[in-house]
């Protein structure tokens, strides 16, 4: 997911599927403008308003709003360097109660530093489903991680979660705030399975690879050859081992 | 070529194969130095009279057959290919026992195969090698790994003595990959690669085994500590710089 500046100064857009019209237009649903990309040289060339086909309904957008603004909130104090909007993706046309609707949340945080020789990024999709006739909203949510190190060498972390959760469908301020703790308290929860993954590696997952030490805790005895042969042979004679 | 090399070091690991064949067929006049410099998942066979697993690569090949160290004819056969001398073929049988219960101490399973052959100057090389499968369905004795596997190439060139004392300069190049999957954390993955060099001198009272058994077992031991602490920890360190654990956060606001 990548996030390119608007001419004019007015802010940023990020490209995603969610907010895709064309091959090269992206809309940026809180400024309602479209985005004409150059993706091979990744700039964005010109910036129109969208129309108001492209955009939702107004009974669409007061929870489309409400929810950005609580985002908004939650990135800025969770992510660093976050970018995020909120997309409608289904059912733009809705004009009121008796209909469902989707929205889409997307969460984008990266670094690049390869002169640390140093890249990684964070990108979430919270996919909404406002199911009128339940009066439930249902939380998908999509998280993908990636980092990679290649100071003389060449290391890749690629991690990826999904998860379910649901709410009741209330107000839109009240749906955005419920949807925001659902999604703060997933992907918190998260971030430290992947803590808890990485402290694992030394002593656990990475011993299904290869050990620190054997098994006896000492080093290979290589200069004791008599050693090897009887150990082979019992070890043959016994039958141990794979 | 330093480009192509330069390319290779940021490619994710996993589409190593692909990236390799790709510029294999734009740089078709640099496909010598490129097979010989970029690292390749060690591929195996079973040598038919032994009925054992040997690792292939470049120093057992010739055109295309490749020979087994466990019964030291090529697969398949070939009417004249390169053999260790009488004296170095016995040093490398005994060098691929040893070494097989090396690998089954720190590997608890595995497959490994050494391969010598004498070089110009009167020395020798000799090139030592280890594939482990890791995952739950291979060799992974505690079921943590979806999928797993780690690749080592030793390659010791030793000198000829010198008034007792030989010396030997090692490279180690270790590919890796380890992927866990389950329903509470989803999917972590873990590759990667890394290369380092040591050159050591050593009397010979001791055996050339000895001594070449000794660097490896230090660079192994080198090398899978620093993947897990420095490597990988620096990948940790990015994720936790994209999003800070909350208790830090928790730390930056005033009174919420």
């Amino acid at each position: 997911m990548i996030c390119l500046e608007i001419p004019g100064g007015v802010g940023d857009v990020l490209i995603t599927s969610s907010g895709e019209l064309s091959e090269t237009e992206y809309l940026d649903p809180r400024t309602a403008q479209v985005a004409i990309i150059d993706h091979v040289k990744q700039v964005c060339t010109e910036v129109r308003p969208a129309t108001d086909e492209e955009l939702p309904s107004p009974y669409v957008e007061e929870f489309r709003c409400a929810l950005d603004a609580e985002i908004i909130k939650y990135v800025d104090e969770a992510y660093p360097k976050g970018i995020c909007s909120v997309y409608c993706i289904g059912g733009k046309d809705v004009e009121g109660p008796g209909f469902d609707f989707e929205l889409a949340v997307v969460i984008s945080a990266a670094r690049h530093s390869p002169q640390n020789f140093c890249n990684g990024s964070w990108r979430s999709v919270w996919n909404v489903e406002f199911k009128d006739d339940l009066q439930m909203l249902e939380v998908r949510g999509k998280l993908q991680v990636g980092a990679h190190y290649f100071e003389e060498g060449n290391v890749q972390l690629d991690a990826s979660h999904e998860c379910k959760d649901s709410t009741f469908f209330q107000s839109p301020e009240d749906s955005a705030i419920s949807i925001c703790n659902i999604i703060r308290h997933h992907e918190t929860e998260y971030l430290t399975s992947l803590q808890v993954s990485y402290s694992n590696l030394p002593d656990t997952t990475f011993k299904d690879l290869r050990r620190k030490l054997p098994v006896t805790r000492t080093l290979f005895p290589w200069h004791n050859t008599m050693q090897f042969s009887l150990t082979r042979d019992i070890t043959k004679e016994l039958g141990i081992g794979k | 070529m330093e480009a192509a090399m330069g390319l290779m070091r940021r490619i994710h690991p996993k589409h190593a194969e692909t990236a390799l064949s790709a510029l294999l067929s734009l740089l078709p006049e640099h496909s010598t130095d490129l097979l010989s410099q970029v690292d390749q998942p060690l591929q195996v066979l079973c040598d038919i009279d032994s009925g054992k697993e040997f690792i292939l690569c470049e120093y057992n090949r010739d055109a295309d057959s490749y020979r087994s160290p466990w019964s030291n004819k090529y697969h398949p056969p070939l009417e004249d290919g390169p053999y260790p001398s009488p004296e170095l073929r016995k040093l490398e049988i005994e060098a691929n026992d040893v070494f097989a219960i090396y690998r089954d101490q720190y590997y608890e399973g595995g497959i490994s195969s050494v391969y010598m052959w004498e070089d110009e100057n009167g020395g020798f090389v000799a090139c030592f090698l280890i594939k482990k499968d890791g995952s739950k369905s291979g060799h992974g004795r505690r079921g943590y790994l979806q999928e797993g596997a780690w690749d080592a190439i030793h390659v010791i060139e030793v000198e000829p003595e010198e008034e007792g004392t030989a010396r030997y300069c090692l490279t180690s190049t270790i590919m890796l990959s380890l992927t866990t999957d389950d329903k509470s954390s989803g999917r972590f993955s873990l590759s990667g690669s890394i290369r380092r060099q040591m050159n050591m001198d050593f009397s010979v009272a001791d055996g050339h085994l000895c001594n070449m058994g000794r660097m490896i077992e230090e660079m192994e031991s080198k090398l899978r500590n620093s993947l897990d602490q420095v490597y990988f920890g620096k990948t940790k360190e990015m994720v936790c710089t994209l999003r800070p654990p909350s208790e830090v956060i928790q730390m930056r606001l005033p009174d919420s």
